[in-house]
């Protein structure tokens, strides 16, 4: 048995296929062989959730799962949001943009993946369901009550849309 | 934070697993099993733990199930803990296990964490062995001989190191369902929602004609493992349940802690006021809920 190991997936749709190390992170995998930067990479042992992506639509933290534990699976990263005809920007990443809901921007991939999945489960999340639901991602530059407005404003958006 | 190499294996049937562990052991192979991995991938990128080889179960069917079984729940140990708190069979019929899950980490963690993966760990500062201790769970391990029963109050031996041999699995955790007029509670305090307890209380009990009974309490946090608070169940047992009994109980199972652990978040003398202030509060908390 050896410590590397073929691995088949879907990351943003697209198929890839690679032979990895076994040690090696889904985050760093993602970063380092697929090339997608969005992931960020914090603290590197599940405490920051800056590197939130979702695997076969929850969410998870990449470097907590090895490349080898996503055979098969269909991830989605902050780069599979934009509207890939149109070239916009999802209506969480936009609320952010316009609600102010970050400042260096390092923590926000990782939040806007925590509010993809509470969106997708619980459209209308009150003000404590969203702070549970983004308990697990830290932001330094303390911009939460941004944040905190930022997925409102998603959300009301995102229903505004779904009621017309 | 990267971690050292390994060999990995991903078995798909449990007697594959079981027969991989044996041989990996007789080869003198330090081999740890990855279950969701959410307390393990932290160890490995720190370096904590450098295993020769990782068994990934991911791949093995059939461990993940949850059911009524013999009236007793039983949840399988790759069960995920969002699995578990989704699960509307462990809600109705045990919520203690269901609050429990709910404090485990965050829903990015309880996605992936399995159930079984928390008890073979086995952190004192986790509420799943606390839980174990008053709900008298029991725990399903599978070797080479077979299956085996181990009771909770043998299972966790010492700070992370639990009755499983090398070469076993944990396949199932078997909890009875919450008794007809029985109250229920678990608080915790830790420094950020999710994070583990700095000191936490569980506890279950029974009001008969006036009077609490089968008084089961267990605290985390405060010692090498989850630890019974018989002193203070003795003092409940029998008494009518009132809100200076409840004190006095939190005060009796204060007093009864060997020196829990002092760090720099927070000192024994803090913990022992945590326990003392959570079980006084935990038990207003399940008399309401058993009346």
């Amino acid at each position: 048995m050896s410590n590397r190991k073929t691995i088949r997936l879907t990351v943003n749709g697209r198929h890839y296929e690679r032979e990895v190390e076994a040690r090696l992170t889904l985050a760093d995998f993602i970063r380092h062989e697929l090339h997608l930067g969005g992931t960020h990479v914090g603290c590197e042992h599940g405490i920051c959730g800056a590197c939130t992506i979702l695997i076969d639509g929850s969410s998870a933290r990449a470097c907590l799962t090895l490349a080898v534990q996503a055979d098969g699976a269909n991830i989605t990263t902050v780069e599979g949001l934009r509207n890939r005809e149109t070239g916009q920007l999802h209506p969480i990443q936009q609320a952010f943009v316009d609600a102010h809901g970050l400042q260096c921007g390092f923590c926000t991939p990782g939040f806007i993946m925590t509010t993809l999945e509470l969106l997708g489960e619980n459209p209308d999340p009150t003000d404590e369901e969203i702070k549970e639901a983004l308990g697990g991602n830290l932001c330094r530059c303390t911009g939460y009550q941004s944040i905190l407005d930022s997925v409102r404003l998603a959300a009301s958006r995102i229903n505004t849309a779904t009621a017309a | 934070m990267k971690p050292a190499a390994f060999e990995y294996h991903a078995p798909t049937t449990l007697a594959e697993a079981v027969g991989l562990l044996a041989r990996l052991e007789d080869e003198g192979c330090d081999a740890k099993i990855l279950a969701g991995g959410q307390s393990l991938m932290p160890m490995l990128a720190m370096r904590v733990a450098r295993p020769d080889a990782l068994v990934d179960l991911g791949r093995v069917p059939g461990l993940a199930g949850i059911r009524l079984h013999d009236g007793h729940i039983a949840i399988g140990a790759m069960a995920s803990k969002r699995a578990a708190e989704l699960s509307e069979l462990v809600r109705d019929k045990q919520p203690l296990f269901h609050a429990a899950t709910r404090l485990v980490g965050h829903q990015q963690i309880r996605n992936r964490g399995s159930v079984g993966g928390s008890f073979a760990h086995a952190d004192p500062a986790s509420e799943y062995p606390a839980v174990a201790l008053v709900l008298d769970m029991e725990m399903v391990a599978t070797g080479p001989d077979g299956e085996r029963v181990i009771p909770a109050a043998e299972f966790f031996v010492t700070y992370m190191t639990t009755a499983l041999e090398p070469g076993e699995i944990l396949t199932e955790l078997r909890m009875p369902v919450l008794p007809a007029r029985a109250g229920w509670a678990i608080r915790e305090v830790s420094r950020r929602s999710g994070d583990l307890a700095l000191a936490g209380v569980a506890l279950t009990l029974r009001l008969d004609a006036g009077r609490c009974t089968d008084v089961r309490i267990a605290a985390f946090g405060v010692g090498a493992t989850a630890i019974r608070l018989t002193a203070a169940e003795d003092a409940l047992n029998g008494a009518a349940p009132s809100a200076d009994r409840f004190a006095r109980a939190g005060a009796i199972a204060a007093a009864s802690l060997a020196e829990p652990m002092s760090c720099i978040h927070a000192t024994a003398d803090y913990r022992r006021h945590l326990v003392r202030t959570l079980l006084e509060r935990s038990l207003a908390d399940a008399a309401a809920r058993a009346g």
